[in-house]
């Protein structure tokens, strides 16, 4: 028995290894067209990207090596600091305020009423629609004589504003928007979270007396923090890259009151031509999504961390 | 008795003579081109979406009958149609041969690169051009557009715009307001016809960055203000640059509806046939829509005239798009006997009579009988021929004016939230030159 028990391991030591050396050519060639696809898809182009940052390119003019020349206009450009600060405001305010009414939306509609089940499917409406459409509508309401925001400001005795239609108000103009638009994807994903808590901490936290806001603060609100910090990552990245709705309603204006990244970038490759300066925008504005992603991945990390410590 | 008979010769000769007519489709009196040496051959189009493209589609079939020449073409909204336009010539095999050009964008920026060809010579020869079709038909801004800065010609121009001011009377009578013919008028007419209890305003025009552009530099100009130096130096940065801008800056804050900042035309038409503002400056192709009782509530009420004058001149901006040849096509010929026909008398008047633009050339604007045609008020008429006489190219003929457009616009959009116009100038001036002197090194 002994012998046998022991010959059994050193054959089977001995016999895989022959195996593993045969096994990389035949999973090789089912790697290789998907290889193909990324390497075409995803790297060839950042490379190329890459290296069009690093030429005078304009269209309609011959080409020439710069090295990081188009990089080092980036600082001086007071244009690309101002579109960087919009950026920044535009993506904080568009995360921070669905996330807040989001997670309300979700405590609101996780409670049992009647037509729940309607209102919730109400509620998902706007996420549902072309963001080019809600603009053009948006900015109908938004215009200052016509449109019918300022009329319903009139109703209750407030002046009229200017919405997009002013430096000051346009970049909260378009929060408004985007937070119309995008509530519904937190409390969905929010709602998820708040159906998954068990049900007993809720009862020992009313036996001992709490009231709803304290459970809210110290029970619903330590459990979904993932489920925010996931929330918070798909708005991030969605806010930060945010065109459509921007594009459709000011193109970026009045002046360049409301000009992200991703407009400018617009602007100087495919209406100034100069492909190079673009080039290196986009490497630039790259860096910045990874970073944002980098940040609220390690957050999401300590949040579960804490999750872990808090359970065990 | 023998005087009625109808004799055999008499029937052949008029025959004959019909028979000609309906042959070239024009009147037979000089040498005709040879329409028909190109039949077979099939052109690619591309055009900016509007008025012109719409009066080329719809009566593509004659120029089809008459040459034999098949013609496909796309419209493609203006912003678009310009980038995909760059885009293709810049890879030397654009998918088109005729290529509708926005001169005061495109011209230097297509003559630098090469891209349009040279047709000069097409001109000149008898079996491509009919003998109506000469250079000195055209206006002095449209050969300025045309022609390179070597005298060749690269397109035919086909329609200009020129700036003029739309007025509503309506509101003016029961003011008591005279029309301005000065700007200094203007403003004190704006003055008396601003009452923001009723929500009406005395003037309205383009605030919106880039779009904003347009207008300012009709006072510009009439402030005294050239656009480049002997050097290609920009100058609009200048003491000139500063009243236009104060000017700019008291009207569209002063006696303009809230938000102007962010208007584009659309915004400022929707402003003035609503009846809200009294007096609008911009280009002279809103006519149709101003006097179409679906989309206007002043149909009737519109008064057209020249913009009014400024301390150092009168002028109208004026831009203008032209139909110009690929310089890689390999149907040149056959595509410039479309460029030929779209610019010709009968698809002008058209044009012109529908006030969907107006032609380019002296003989179709100021021809009495096509004149009678024009459906627009007569008004409109005038203030076109009027302004023809003032024109002036609106724009900087340089490679960056989109970045001109949106920097120094900026600066002027900035100054409607109360910026200093010298300094919000000066600031856009330093940004804009190294981008000039850059463009025009390469």
């Amino acid at each position: 028995m002994s012998t046998l028990t022991r010959a059994t391991p050193a054959a089977a030591r001995t016999e895989p290894a022959p195996r593993r050396e045969w096994r990389p050519p035949s999973y090789w060639p089912f790697v290789v067209p998907a290889l193909i696809v990324v390497l075409a898809v995803i790297i060839f182009p950042w490379l190329f990207t890459i290296w069009m940052s690093l030429n005078e390119w304009k269209v309609g003019s011959p080409t020439t090596f710069v090295g990081l020349a188009n990089y080092l206009r980036l600082p001086n450009d007071p244009r690309f600091i101002e579109a960087v600060e919009h950026t920044l405001v535009y993506t904080a305010l568009s995360v921070l305020l669905p996330l807040v009414f989001g997670t309300f939306a979700a405590v609101v509609f996780h409670a049992k009423f009647p037509w729940r089940g309607f209102l919730r499917a109400i509620f998902i409406m706007p996420m549902m629609a072309t963001p080019v459409a809600i603009a053009l509508v948006w900015t109908m309401m938004f215009h200052p004589q016509l449109g019918v925001l300022n009329y319903l400001l009139s109703l209750v005795g407030l002046p009229p504003q200017l919405w997009v239609f002013h430096p000051a108000t346009v970049i909260p103009s378009l929060v408004l928007v985007e937070t119309w638009q995008w509530t519904p994807l937190v409390m969905l994903i929010v709602l998820g979270g708040i159906a998954a808590i068990p049900i007993e901490p809720y009862e020992s936290a009313q036996i001992d007396g709490a009231g709803m806001w304290q459970m809210f603060r110290y029970i619903t609100l330590p459990l979904i923090t993932p489920f925010l910090f996931i929330a918070a990552m798909i708005r991030g990245i969605d806010a930060v890259k945010s065109f459509d709705v921007i594009f459709a309603i000011t193109q970026g204006g009045p002046g360049s009151a409301s000009e992200t990244i991703n407009l400018y970038l617009y602007s100087v490759a495919f209406i100034y031509y100069d492909l190079g300066y673009g080039s290196a925008i986009a490497v630039m504005f790259f860096v910045l999504i990874i970073a944002l992603a980098a940040v609220l991945l390690y957050l999401r990390q300590r949040t579960l961390w804490t999750e872990i410590g808090l359970g065990a | 008795m023998k005087d009625h008979r109808i004799s055999r010769r008499a029937v052949l000769a008029g025959s004959a003579a019909a028979g000609a007519l309906t042959f070239s489709g024009l009147p037979a009196q000089a040498a005709e081109p040879q329409w028909k040496k190109y039949a077979g051959t099939k052109l690619e189009v591309i055009l900016a979406k509007g008025p012109r493209g719409d009066n080329l589609q719809k009566n593509i079939k004659e120029f089809t009958e008459l040459t034999g020449i098949e013609v496909e073409s796309e419209q493609i909204p203006e912003q678009q149609q310009r980038q995909k336009a760059v885009i293709e010539l810049a890879s030397g095999k654009p998918s088109f041969d005729v290529i509708h050009v926005s001169y005061h964008v495109q011209k230097r920026q297509f003559e630098k690169a090469g891209w349009l060809a040279d047709i000069s010579g097409y001109m000149k020869d008898p079996t491509l051009t009919a003998p109506d079709l000469v250079e000195s038909d055209f206006s002095a801004a449209g050969l300025q557009y045309a022609k390179n800065d070597k005298g060749r010609m690269l397109s035919l121009p086909w329609s200009v715009d020129y700036f003029i001011l739309y007025y509503n009377k309506e509101m003016f009578q029961k003011k008591g307001v005279a029309v301005p013919k000065t700007l200094d008028e203007m403003v004190e007419a704006a003055e008396k016809l601003t009452d923001p209890k009723e929500g009406t305003f005395g003037f309205v025009g383009r605030g919106l960055r880039n779009a904003n552009m347009t207008l300012w530099t009709n006072f510009y100009l009439d402030y005294g203000g050239e656009f480049l130096d002997a050097k290609g130096g920009i100058l609009t940065d200048g003491p000139e640059a500063i009243e236009a801008t104060k000017l700019y800056q008291k009207l569209l804050t002063k006696v303009a509806p809230p938000g102007v900042a962010g208007f584009n035309w659309m915004e400022s038409m929707a402003s003035f046939t609503q009846g809200r503002s009294a007096m609008w400056i911009d280009g002279v192709g809103w006519a149709p829509p101003l006097e179409d009782p679906n989309a206007s509530r002043i149909v009737g009420k519109v008064g057209y005239t020249v913009v009014p004058a400024g301390p150092k001149g009168q002028f109208s901006a004026t831009y203008g798009d032209g139909l110009g040849i690929a310089a890689a096509s390999k149907n040149k010929e056959a595509a410039y006997l479309l460029c030929q026909w779209a610019v010709s008398k009968t698809q002008g008047a058209r044009l012109l009579q529908a006030g969907g633009g107006v032609p380019f050339r002296n003989s179709i604007l100021n021809d009495p009988e096509i004149q009678k045609g024009v459906k627009m008020p007569k008004e409109w008429l005038q203030s076109v021929i009027d302004s023809a006489k003032i024109s002036k190219l609106g724009l900087p003929v340089v490679i960056p004016v989109a970045e001109f457009r949106d920097i120094v616009g900026a600066a002027l959009t900035a100054t409607l939230s109360g910026a200093d116009p010298a300094a919000e100038l000066k600031k856009a001036h330093e940004q804009y030159r190294p981008i000039l002197e850059r463009s025009e090194k390469a």
